[in-house]
């Protein structure tokens, strides 16, 4: 995994993870199709990686597809030109 | 023809796909009044059999009390059946604005508008108060009406972990750019029975400049030393922005819901909530009957302190007989299997021995945690739950559950 999918990887770990709760997230893992995240908590998915690659997310883009693994929410991010992790 | 024999095809496809996942509902006709003990014909076509209903909301026994019946009877005799109209045409009686004015009173807020269901007010509530500057955030847990209404309003909509206070605490401060924030949350969770920390939500509300919903569903009339909810019991009365709670629980089981709280709120939802301005009336007999439960509660707190009683008299049977609970401190005691095959089994062959539970699981609970959810009421005496936890524990001897805790059912079972 490079920096990013990484950032991205623990950022699901942290938010959507119950305590206790051992799934690994892989690359892959389904996250929307796999009940991991539901698409209420996307929004805060949404606003991270804003925050961190520096760059606006459009409403159009943020599809239950798009956020569905680490895989598709990093391409999402180099597709619209996201910076990497700012800090 | 409009309906074509491909529709009709393809829609028979979709119930047996239902079928084939286990996941189809399937309803069972009772042939009394609601009850600690009821005549159930199930399958379809059986002979009725009496059985201990250990699955109804009728937390206060009051679905069936001959007080709140006479006044059904009284309210249908001086203010008829029904109102052929919406609230604001001309469906509204004198005792509608009595009853509001009764769970103002009673749920200490400031004003109460009537829902025909708890389902309507909260599929109004969201889209009637809030827009696209403000953002909603919820437990992860809340009741499906609560996402379906969130999902209705222009909010920014966000989550919590189900009663982390924690995270609530980071997704407050995260959300300081909007114009208002909003806590969603259950007071009693239906499924888990746990309660929420009112009290922390209201203290994190007063910090970070939020507002605190809460459905009270499965609370009022009971929670708190006088029953009037989640937030009495938490100390948290009149602190509270907008509670939505429904009279088709513990106050009188027929139907019915409600938004109380401040006066503004409350007056917008009558201006803009479409489920007020578009759906009739509750009937004047559900209101008549709503009042007295409101009476007979405010009258004595026995009802809720047996219910409390058979609560803990019973989680302590369950306990002892070795299954495996949430804990929690509502009459709703979940017995956690975990799987769901397991828990359609073990809730059958509760049936065949004379007790009328459910098995709940995905995509009702999360995937593998499976579970019997029973619920206790103060129509309940202390032989029915002696019944009712001998066929526990011969059904889940039978299964070899007893005894075990979660790892192991899993292990021997799978998810």
């Amino acid at each position: 995994m490079n920096e990013l999918q990484k950032l991205v990887r623990d950022y699901v770990v942290r938010e959507y993870l119950e305590e206790g709760d051992t799934r690994t997230i892989d690359l892959d893992t389904p996250l929307i199709s796999g009940g991991i995240v539901d698409s209420f908590s996307m929004v805060s998915l949404k606003r991270f990686l804003e925050k961190k690659c520096a760059l606006q997310i459009p409403d159009a883009e943020a599809t239950p597809a798009a956020f569905d693994s680490v895989r598709s929410i990093v391409d999402l991010v180099a597709r619209l030109g996201g910076k990497g992790p700012a800090g | 023809m409009a309906y074509a024999s491909e529709t009709r095809e393809r829609l028979r496809r979709e119930i047996e796909t239902i079928r084939e996942a286990g996941l189809f509902k399937e309803e069972r006709f009772i042939h009394a009044p609601q009850g600690a003990e009821i005549e159930v014909e199930f399958p379809a076509g059986e002979a009725a059999r009496p059985v201990i209903n250990l699955c109804a909301n009728n937390y206060l026994g009051l679905s069936s009390h001959p007080e709140v019946l006479a006044a059904a009877h009284a309210g249908l005799d001086r203010r008829g059946y029904g109102m052929s109209s919406v609230r604001f045409i001309c469906g509204t009686q004198d005792i509608h604005r009595e009853l509001e004015t009764a769970l103002t009173a009673f749920l200490g807020t400031e004003d109460t508008l009537l829902f025909p269901s708890c389902m309507d007010a909260n599929a109004g509530v969201f889209e009637a108060l809030f827009d696209d500057q403000d953002v909603l955030i919820a437990d992860r847990l809340v009741h499906a009406s609560i996402v379906d209404g969130m999902r209705l309003s222009k909010a920014m909509r966000d989550t919590y972990k189900h009663a982390d206070m924690g995270h609530l605490e980071e997704k407050l401060a995260e959300h300081q750019d909007r114009r208002t924030r909003v806590i969603v949350t259950d007071g009693v969770f239906s499924m888990d029975g746990d309660v929420a920390p009112l009290d922390q939500i209201v203290a994190l509300a007063e910090r970070y400049d939020a507002m605190v919903f809460v459905d009270d569903s499965h609370s009022s009339g009971f929670m708190g030393a006088t029953g009037r909810g989640t937030h009495e019991a938490k100390g948290v009365m009149g602190r509270i922005d907008i509670i939505t709670t429904t009279l088709g629980k513990a106050l009188g089981g027929a139907s019915g819901g409600c938004v109380s709280g401040r006066a503004e709120l409350v007056e917008l939802c009558r201006q803009r909530a479409r489920p007020y301005l578009f759906s009739n009336s509750v009937p004047p007999v559900i209101v008549a009957a709503a009042l007295k439960v409101l009476e007979l509660v405010g009258r004595t707190t026995e009802r809720r302190d047996k219910l409390e009683e058979n609560a803990r008299y019973w989680r302590r049977l369950l306990t002892e007989a070795g299954f495996d609970l949430k804990a929690g401190e509502s009459p709703i005691v979940p017995v956690m299997l975990y799987n769901a095959k397991l828990a359609q089994e073990v809730s059958r062959d509760l049936f065949a021995e004379g007790i009328y539970v459910v098995g709940f699981f995905f995509p009702v609970v999360a995937k593998g945690q499976a579970r019997i959810r029973t619920q206790l009421s103060a129509a309940h005496e202390k032989h029915h739950l002696d019944r009712a936890i001998e066929a526990f524990a011969k059904v889940g001897s039978r299964h070899g559950v007893l005894g075990l805790g979660r790892d192991e059912i899993v292990a021997r079972f799978g998810l």
